[in-house]
């Protein structure tokens, strides 16, 4: 029941404003919708938000050493970049390194260091495992000890590591480094491996999504038309492979294609090579393509499938019936309605390819593999820092590429079913 | 599939580390079981402690990201030498008292009986063990590859090899098969120069390589017929030649040995019980059961005073250890600090040089 109030406000019987009375009726219905959606957003929150923004924060952080040399630190704080050091310097280091063989954490902060300068780890372990000895003047004490104490370049390090916040995996990643001036650089030839790595694994990606589309394309279109008992049982061929485990898929593709495998005993059996010839299909770049695309194909086929579905075979006929040919109704009237699909499944496969690991570390081999597979490497080695500065870009390329494919084909144009 | 089992072993090992009071981690396959044999059923049938054997690639990963992540579930793990220093300095590892550890069988203080660099800070010697590489017989007749040079000779013999996934014992015996002496192998890795060297030589069979990375993959290698010969930890073909009658033989030449040492991770949940084991485990005693599973030295001399049959009764272990005196002539002894130090740099090379071609 509402009344009109001498001022023209509508109000409820009970005389509160109709607006507030309807916002509070709306509160209550949001409140009870966010309830239902809470524990989702709980779950994504605590699985996926939380821990992406932990990796992106390890990616920048490492205290190991600027923890445990709060001294030298300090100095480094009141001296600019490209100082000498001094007496100071070396005295608040020989602080440090007392602090450090106390505590047992030189060999924490030699790996931070070590990580911006290949071989200062042993360094600044054995120097602490003799701190007690230190004594003034320190300089000279340093030097005694190991001559590379007066090296430029270990100091830029310490500069760098002093810092908890640092971008030094990033330009790891980059196959970047600092020189002893502190300008960056890149690092020499032989040991640049990230940029070649995360170049391979977009193209690899590519390479893949593309035999994928010329496989899927021709078995969707033959889904959609076939009749349906036929469509039915070749969509169970389809979802058959789909529904194994990864693993027993792998695996069986290793027993068909490596070297003494089925593939090859059967092409010598026919003749057509020679026992010494036999193909090597297995454990290089070769392996991860064939089985990551038989893996991914179901990705391609289903969006394309879905969509094609659809499509009435109508406009196809008119096409013809105006006198159009079979390639030009493909062309021109066909091939633009299936796009969403073809879009939908490009993205798919491309982005699961992308951060794809178990596949090319099983049938890699030595150039098959992946960016995935070094990540896993770091994290092997204990590196987490550089594991999570390469995650991060990795995140950052896919990012960039759906920014891409939402610029110029539209996200709302995809299609998953 | 490497990935899988440890996957599976992890899930497994949490699952009994639940009930078990020791549970010690290790390498698996031939090694494992040899620990397994000669210290975890032995330790558990003698004080009634229950104790279980977890497997692990490489023991040293697991052990630091459960001491980083403060969920510990292992109270002994099987490391390598490196791997033992490096953790202790990171103070990863619990401190080993060797006045704690028991005198050798005829009396001899275990300072004293452990041979040198046998027990550290933070690990006590299980055995000595060694890279070697190893060929099938039945493949190779004739003229059979003697010296570390043999196996990068692709015109002599023909056909695959199998090297270690990982630049430590890969490049310094790619080096000794460039013909530089064993005393000289680490002088030479430290320079630039020594380094593009020890790749230039493993580049000439870069295209014939099958790469390993678990101790059990080589036997499997060699008896699947992938690679003609191989590199492999000594005492998993030892096995599988005496064991399990495999024709494979051992070069020796090149050999690259190193001890293998347990330690207890920080936070262990019975660092005590731990601690006992390690010392039944590394007595007199425990290293000769050991001895008699799989063919790795002792690191105490009372152990090697006697002579040790192999489990089948008959085989003397004596010549098929890295330490007997004919298998030594051209040996390289693993140097840890240089390891610690530049395994980081090197790995990141040797990765990139594979990943490029």
């Amino acid at each position: 029941m509402s009344q009109i109030t001498t001022n023209g406000d509508l109000t409820t019987s009970d005389g509160r404003p109709l607006k507030a009375a309807l916002a509070a009726a709306q509160f209550r219905a949001k409140r009870r919708a966010f309830f239902l959606v809470a524990p989702l957003l709980l779950f994504i929150i605590v699985s996926f938000i939380l821990p992406i923004g932990q990796m992106l924060h390890r990616s920048v952080f490492h205290d190991g050493f600027a923890a445990n040399a709060p001294d030298v630190k300090a100095w480094f704080a009141v001296n600019p970049d490209g100082t000498a050091p001094d007496e100071a310097a070396y005295a608040a280091l020989a602080q440090d390194f007392k602090a450090m063989k106390a505590d047992k954490t030189a060999g924490i902060a030699g790996t931070r260091v070590n990580y911006t300068l290949p071989e200062t780890r042993s360094l600044i372990t054995a120097t602490a495992r003799v701190a007690d000895d230190l004594a003034p003047p320190y300089k000279d004490a340093f030097l005694a000890l190991n001559p590379k104490w007066g090296d430029a370049a270990v100091w830029q390090a310490m500069r760098s590591a002093s810092s908890a916040y640092t971008a030094d995996f990033y330009l790891i990643s980059t196959d970047r480094e600092r020189a002893a001036d502190g300008t960056i650089q890149k690092v020499p030839e032989n040991t640049r491996i990230y940029i070649y790595l995360f170049v391979k694994t977009f193209l690899l990606s590519a390479v893949i999504t593309v035999i994928c589309f010329f496989l899927a394309f021709p078995v969707a279109h033959l889904l959609a038309t076939l009749p349906t008992a036929r469509a039915n049982l070749m969509m169970i061929l389809v979802l058959l492979p789909f529904w194994t485990s990864l693993l027993v898929r792998t695996t069986s593709w290793i027993v068909l294609l490596q070297g003494q495998g089925v593939v090859n005993d059967v092409l010598i059996a026919l003749g057509i090579v020679g026992d010494d010839g036999r193909l090597k299909m297995m454990y290089n770049q070769a392996g991860t393509i064939i089985v990551m695309t038989h893996v991914l194909l179901p990705f391609m086929i289903l969006p394309l499938y879905s969509v094609m579905k659809t499509i009435p075979p109508s406009y196809a006929r008119a096409a013809r019936s105006l006198g159009a040919t079979s390639w030009t109704t493909f062309r021109r009237i066909y091939l633009p309605q299936t796009l969403p699909g073809i879009g939908a499944g490009a993205l798919l496969v491309f982005i699961l390819a992308v951060g794809y690991y178990i596949t090319p570390a099983l049938v890699g081999g030595a150039d098959g593999q992946l960016i995935s597979n070094f990540i896993d490497f770091h994290m092997d080695k204990s590196n987490w820092s550089l594991a999570a500065a390469l995650s991060a870009m990795l995140l950052g390329g896919v990012l960039v590429l759906y920014w891409l494919y939402d610029r110029l084909v539209g996200i709302d144009n995809l299609k998953l079913g | 599939m490497k990935k899988l089992l440890i996957l599976t072993t992890a899930l497994t090992g949490v699952a009994f580390a639940a009930q078990a009071d020791v549970t010690v981690m290790s390498w698996g396959g031939a090694y494992g079981a040899a620990q397994t044999e000669a210290h975890v059923k032995p330790f558990a049938a003698k004080t009634g402690i229950a104790t279980i054997m977890v497997d692990s690639d490489n023991p040293a990963t697991p052990l630091k990201a459960m001491v980083e992540a403060g969920n510990v579930t292992i109270d002994v793990a099987s490391v390598e030498y490196a791997d033992a220093i490096r953790l202790c300095d990171e103070g990863v590892l619990e401190p080993i008292d060797v006045a704690a550890l028991p005198a050798g069988a005829d009396g001899v203080a275990a300072a004293d009986d452990f041979l040198p660099g046998a027990v550290t800070d933070c690990g006590v010697s299980t055995d000595i063990w060694a890279n070697i590489f190893a060929y099938d017989t039945t493949k190779i007749t004739g003229t059979v590859p003697t010296t570390v040079a043999d196996f990068f000779d692709l015109e002599k013999f023909p056909g695959k090899r199998g090297l270690k996934k990982g630049a430590k014992a890969v490049l310094e015996f790619a080096l000794m098969g460039d013909g530089v002496a064993p005393a000289d192998v680490y002088a030479t890795l430290g320079t630039p120069e020594g380094l593009d060297k020890a790749f230039a030589k493993l580049d000439t069979i870069k295209s014939e390589v099958v790469w390993w990375e678990a101790g059990a993959q080589p036997p499997q290698l060699l008896a699947d017929g992938e690679v003609v010969m191989t590199t492999a930890y000594n005492g998993r073909i030892f096995n599988a030649a005496v064991g399990e009658g495999k024709p494979f033989a051992i070069v020796w030449d090149g050999q690259i040995f190193e001890n293998e040492m347990y330690v207890v991770p920080k936070g262990a949940p019975n660092k005590d019980a731990a601690m006992q084991f390690i010392q039944f485990a590394t007595s007199t005693e425990g290293l000769q059961a050991q001895a008699m599973q799989i063919s790795y030295g002792p690191a105490r001399k009372s152990a090697n005073a006697t002579e040790i049959l192999y489990k089948d009764g008959k085989t003397v272990m004596g010549p098929n250890l890295p330490t007997a005196p004919e298998n030594m002539k051209n040996a390289l002894e693993t140097s840890s600090s240089f390891w610690v130090d530049k395994d980081a740099e090197l790995n990141e090379r040797f990765n990139a040089w594979l990943a490029t071609n």
